[in-house]
């Protein structure tokens, strides 16, 4: 009996791979509908303070900067990490994928921490509509960086055990889709979202 | 050929037998349907509102019966047994056909188009009807299971009863102290959505004296079925009557009474009240605005999310 | 924290004798499918061949038998309804308005959600890939997640009825009467969790199918040679991925409003019940379209097959469609034109309405003209789709009458629009899904369905259908509002009462489908279907064996032009036998799509009574398996061609047994496309 592995259907894969990452931009735009509805809803909040606290008093721009600072450098050095596989340095891979991790990490790290800070203030997302606005839309960022992370170290595993395989190299770049997509996603939310408030 | 011939014509009773029933049900329904208040309405409002869909449904006739036809026709025409009809497999694509298909529901469309932006304008329910007249002000708030008319010219407050004068323009400012409410006297005209912490407005005329009922037609919980009212449009003395016999009440609508009729309750009676305190409706539209700017009553605040 | 959150001993249905008997059906229902599974010594099967599978031909056939299964679920509120409504004049009939306003939420949201998209999704995965020549879909996996997902969503719905009461908020749960300070319970936790859950399932389903038929298409099927049915899925996906994610962010929202006291939608602290309203239509417009599209599929292909000629218009259709789709997310406002919008956008949002009856007319008539000089054959699917045209355009009138918004602020929230709605999903998006099931279900199971059961089921319908629902336009011009459990006015009584016995009617028309059922599965031997292609077909799924094998195509078909098959049947190249046959990839069957579907069930159960620690444990479970499944690279196997040989091989035996053309002995039949000359 033969099994996969032992045909040589590299054509066929290649095609497999073709599909899923057109699945996987067609998951990015549903969830980009996702977000641009949640930016819309924030919108039509923001001025809902329901006499609590408006933007200008529970923003801080110097942790906000931080977070941006973090989440863009991820994706430069996921990048690399790309630049890596595709010349097939697994170490350099493992690398890459482990800092971008630990970047990530600390955005989330900072992120939580703002909101607690909020909560603590009595600015929850109780509070008002412009908060639970807010605190949504932040936090479903927050969300997906945060599977991101568990995908990263599954990648990461992944990598380690299987070694640079086709399929892994496959979900890698998908990956990284996924990973540019919410740092786009953040550009968008600290411009629509911080600067007018802090401004 | 013979069972063929019957089988068909089997095939065309059943269809014209089931065209029947239909046709049955629609005229014996219709019995009932002339005093209804679509068809014969007690204002000019809802009297236009009946006319463009008179309007409309007859342009729409230069679509809906040749669709009839041809479905009848080809159906009895074209069955596999008859052998008579023409038959080509190939007739897929004709230019002539297309185009009708296309700019004959196109060019009905563009009719309606015109028409439907002329009577919304002219129908808005925002619109004063007699910009020469002053209106009768009333303001109406939608309670769990009831409506609370308020007419703050005169100081006076009714639970479920509406009353207004023969011929004078009424406009209606409406709220909500509950959930989403939608108010109706479709003998008068249509319905506009009654929303707390915003302000809906509804302009009528009743051109004919008369009782005509009223409701909440926005399903709200289990009281929905029983918040219903009625409407009196009397003459001008009669009014002036009523609203001294209204004036009489013993009870006074202060912010305390105001909080227990606002409790949920059913099947509510009459219940006149006067005097009244001032600004309630404005009270309790700024109750869920909590001084948010953009949620003030007197704009168009419907509007925000468009 | 209790272990069981709210869930307390009241909950079950002890309050009431109505609900107890509905919970009662429910657990009994569930018992004799399992006991029945036992009884016939099944499980084997059932757990290896059938939950496991990822064939999208078994995943199909499963979502339709779901579909059926809430179809009888929604049509018994239904019918509960109409009695209800019948008698309850100055009366409280025999509902309280409690248990009405639960009925007529749960009748609406079973069979948008939980009858007419599996149906839909049963379709496309049992045709859709069939029809394009591809052996698969594109991602069987996750073509799994979604049925078990979807099945997830309705067990949540039977569920309501056992533990729990149910949503009275209505299908659409406006707020804030659906806010946690009006409707406090476990009622439109319910409605929110299932249609959440339910609607991942449908959002992968929708890019399944769209890169299915983007990327999976035979050589030589080019876009304008799909048949109209995968045209319409493939407008119907890309609607899917687009409009689905405004019900994702409503039920979030309106979930943590509810459940975590945030300020959406509330009356107070800055809420605003109007962006509910707004993100709830922007998803509802278009999945009007996405259930409807199907259905104008189905009709293509069998008005086509039926009237033995090819479909008038390919190019206006396949262009009606795609305006469809566009056009159907710009008209969402129509829905609440009495909510204080000003005339101007009013206007607007009624022109887009009345514009949108431009591509639908002149499908119609596209329709209409494919029957001209053809040879009609009434096969029940084809009964239905003139039923169909007939009383769908006056769906379409009252449809464009309610576009106007003057009508629309008398017409608004009365039974005229229940008429309306009713009239475009049952002629429309139910006879189409039912003239699907009976054209293809001798696909799926290889023997064609009793027509004469089935022609009775259309009247019972279609007549049923004009007495149940003629009354409601007329009552809604006699201002009869929506939603009333009781009411005081006797001039609606009789109306109702007609509508009750049109519900009656519709009632055969359900026995005659089970008993069509029954006896087409007893009678299967004399109706066979040996060829694969029972209706002299034109488009590529009646290449297959019926039922297909499970790569469906041993050689991918070579297309040439539209109607495919009967292109290839004229050409004298269909059932050529191959010279040899080459190895196939096939996906493994795995249970990880039930795991996930089950553990999503669980997810949503857990956090509608807040037991906070089952639905973490859910969700880790979830993740555990999606993680597991996505480190096998070993999800394939090889069927070698020996394999393949050998299921050919009885293939081609069968077809010699086969008369030449399975309609040849039908009255109307007018030829065979060898016959035809070219064009």
């Amino acid at each position: 009996m033969t099994t996969v592995a032992d045909m040589t259907i590299s054509h066929r894969d290649a095609e497999r791979y073709e599909e899923k990452d057109f699945g996987f931009w067609l998951y990015l735009m549903s969830d980009a509908v996702i977000f641009a509805l949640l930016f819309a809803t924030y919108l039509i909040m923001v001025g809902n303070a329901a006499g609590g606290p408006t933007p200008k008093d529970v923003f801080e721009l110097d942790r906000v900067v931080a977070e941006t600072a973090l989440l863009l450098l991820s994706s430069t050095t996921f990048g690399i990490a790309a630049v890596a596989l595709s010349a097939g340095e697994r170490g350099k891979v493992l690398l890459w994928l482990a800092v971008t991790f630990l970047l990530g990490a600390g955005f989330i790290y900072l992120e939580i921490g703002e909101f607690a800070g909020m909560i603590a203030e009595g600015a929850g997302p109780q509070r008002s509509g412009f908060l639970s606005a807010f605190f949504t839309l932040v936090g479903t960022h927050g969300l997906h960086v945060s599977v991101g992370l568990c995908w990263i170290l599954v990648m990461m595993g992944q990598v380690y055990f299987k070694g640079i395989t086709a399929p892994v190299a496959s979900r890698l770049m998908r990956l990284g889709l996924f990973w540019h997509f919410l740092d786009i996603i953040w550009v968008v939310i600290f411009s629509v979202v911080y600067l007018p408030g802090l401004l | 050929m013979i069972v063929r011939h019957a089988r068909a014509l089997r095939w065309s009773s059943r269809i014209s037998a089931a065209t029947a029933v239909a046709g049955l049900t629609v005229l014996c329904a219709g019995c009932g349907v002339v005093e209804g208040p679509t068809l014969d309405p007690k204002g000019p409002i809802a009297l236009s509102e009946r006319n463009l869909l008179f309007k409309a449904t007859a342009i729409m006739m230069i679509v809906i019966i040749p669709v009839f036809i041809m479905a009848a026709w080809f159906t009895i025409r074209y069955r596999g047994t008859n052998r008579k009809a023409r038959y080509t497999p190939n007739f897929d694509f004709y230019w002539p056909a297309e185009i009708v298909v296309w700019s004959v529901p196109a060019a009905i469309v563009v009719w309606l188009a015109f028409h439907l932006w002329e009577y919304t304008y002219k129908l808005d329910p925002y619109t004063e009807i007699d910009p020469s007249v002053k209106p009768l002000q009333v303001q109406a708030i939608a309670q769990d299971w009831k409506w609370l008319f308020v007419y703050p010219e005169h100081d006076v407050a009714v639970v479920n009863e509406l009353a207004m004068p023969v011929n004078t323009p009424v406009s209606i400012e409406i709220t909500s102290d509950t959930v989403m409410n939608s108010l109706v006297i479709p003998k008068l005209g249509g319905q506009i959505y009654a929303m707390a912490g915003m302000q809906t407005r509804l302009n009528l005329v009743a051109d004919e004296k008369g009782t005509f009922w009223g409701r909440n037609v926005q399903y709200s919980g289990k009281g929905f079925a029983d918040q219903q009212f009625q409407t009196h449009a009397m003459s001008k003395d009669d009014f002036d009557a009523w609203i001294e016999k209204v004036k009489q009440s013993s009870k006074a609508l202060d912010a305390a009474t105001y909080e227990t009729l606002a409790k949920p309750s059913q099947k509510v009676p009459v219940t006149y009240y006067s005097p009244v305190e001032p600004n309630l409706f404005d009270c309790i539209i700024g109750k869920y605005s909590h001084g948010d700017v953009d949620r003030m009553p007197l704009s168009r605040k419907a509007e925000t999310t468009e | 924290m209790d272990i069981f959150g709210r869930l307390t001993i009241d909950s079950l249905p002890f309050y009431s004798a109505v609900a107890a008997s509905g919970a009662a059906v429910t657990v009994l229902g569930g018992l004799a499918v399992v006991g029945a599974i036992t009884y016939f010594g099944a499980w084997r099967m059932v757990m290896t061949q059938w939950v496991s599978s990822v064939d999208h031909k078994k995943i199909g056939i499963m979502y339709i038998m779901l579909a059926l299964v809430m179809l009888v679920r929604g049509f018994v509120d239904a019918a509960m309804m109409r009695s209800q409504q019948a008698i309850a004049y100055n009366n409280e009939g025999y509902l309280p308005p409690d248990h009405f306003d639960q009925i007529f939420s749960s009748h609406g949201t079973i069979m948008i959600f939980f009858m007419a998209m599996p149906f839909l999704s049963g379709l496309a995965n049992l045709i859709v890939p069939q029809q394009i020549g591809s052996r698969d879909v594109a991602f069987p996996f996750m073509n799994s997640i979604s049925l078990w997902l979807t099945t997830a969503g309705a067990g949540l719905m039977l569920i309501s009825l056992v533990v729990g009461k149910f949503s009275t908020a209505g299908w659409t749960a406006y707020p804030p009467y659906s806010g946690v300070q009006y409707t406090p319970g476990v009622g439109v936790d319910y409605w929110l969790w299932m249609v959440f859950i339910s609607g991942f399932a449908t959002t992968m389903t929708g890019i399944n199918f769209l890169v299915t038929i983007f990327k999976c298409r035979a050589p030589g099927m080019t876009m304008f040679r799909l048949p109209l049915f995968t045209w319409t899925i493939f407008i119907t996906s890309v609607l899917i991925i687009f409009a689905f994610p405004a019900l994702t962010v409503a039920c979030a929202t309106l979930i943590l409003d509810r459940n975590f006291g945030f300020h959406f939608f509330t009356n107070e602290l800055g809420g605003n019940m109007m962006n509910y309203i707004n993100l709830f239509w922007l998803w509802g417009h278009p999945e009007v379209y996405i259930l409807i599209l199907p259905a104008f599929g189905v009709f293509s292909e069998v008005v086509s097959t039926f009237s033995q000629k090819r479909l008038f218009g390919y190019v206006s259709l396949v262009c009606a469609t795609i305006a469809i789709g566009l056009l159907s997310f710009t008209v969402w406002l129509h829905h609440f034109f009495t909510m204080g919008s000003s005339a101007k956008v009013n206007s607007f949002f009624g022109t887009m309405t009345a514009i949108i009856s431009v591509p639908t007319g002149v499908k119609v008539f596209d329709w209409l003209l494919t029957m001209y000089r053809g040879r009609i054959i009434f096969k029940p699917p084809m009964l239905f789709t003139i039923g169909f045209l007939v009383t769908f355009v006056i769906g379409g009138l009252s449809g464009v009458l309610l576009a106007l918004p003057p009508v629309d602020y008398m017409m608004h929230n009365t039974t005229f629009l229940v008429a309306h709605f009713h009239n475009m999903i049952i002629p429309g998006v139910l006879f189409g899904y039912l003239a699907g099931y009976m054209y293809w279900f001798p696909k799926a199971f290889g023997f064609k369905l009793n027509e004469k059961w089935g022609t009775r089921a259309f009247w019972c319908w279609i007549i049923g259908f004009y007495i149940a629902f003629m009354p409601l336009y007329v009552l809604g011009m006699l201002g009869f509002p929506r939603r009333m459990e009781h009411y005081e006015i006797a001039a609606w009584q009789p109306h109702l009462i007609v509508a009750w016995v049109g519900a009656v009617i519709i009632l055969l028309g359900m026995i005659c489908l089970a008993v069509q059922l029954i006896v087409s599965i007893r009678e299967r031997n004399e109706a066979l279907d040996l060829s694969g292609d029972p209706w002299n077909g034109r488009s590529l799924e009646w290449a297959t064996s019926s039922p297909a094998a499970p790569y469906n195509f041993a050689v991918l078909p070579k297309v040439e032009s539209r109607d495919a098959w009967w292109d290839m049947k004229r050409r004298g190249v269909a059932y050529e036998r191959p010279l040899e046959y080459e190895d196939i990839v096939m996906p493994k069957n795995t249970y990880a799509g039930l795991v996930i579907g089950v553990a999503g069930g669980i997810f949503g159960f857990a956090a509608i009574w807040w037991m906070w620690w089952l639905a973490l444990l859910a969700l880790a479970v979830i993740a555990g398996t999606i993680i597991y499944r996505a480190s096998d690279d070993d999800d394939e196997f090889v069927m070698t061609a020996s394999e393949v040989k050998e299921i050919e091989d009885a293939r081609f035996e069968q077809l010699a047994k086969a008369p030449k053309n399975e309609m040849a002995d039908e009255p109307g039949y007018a030829g065979d496309a060898a016959a035809e000359p070219a064009t």
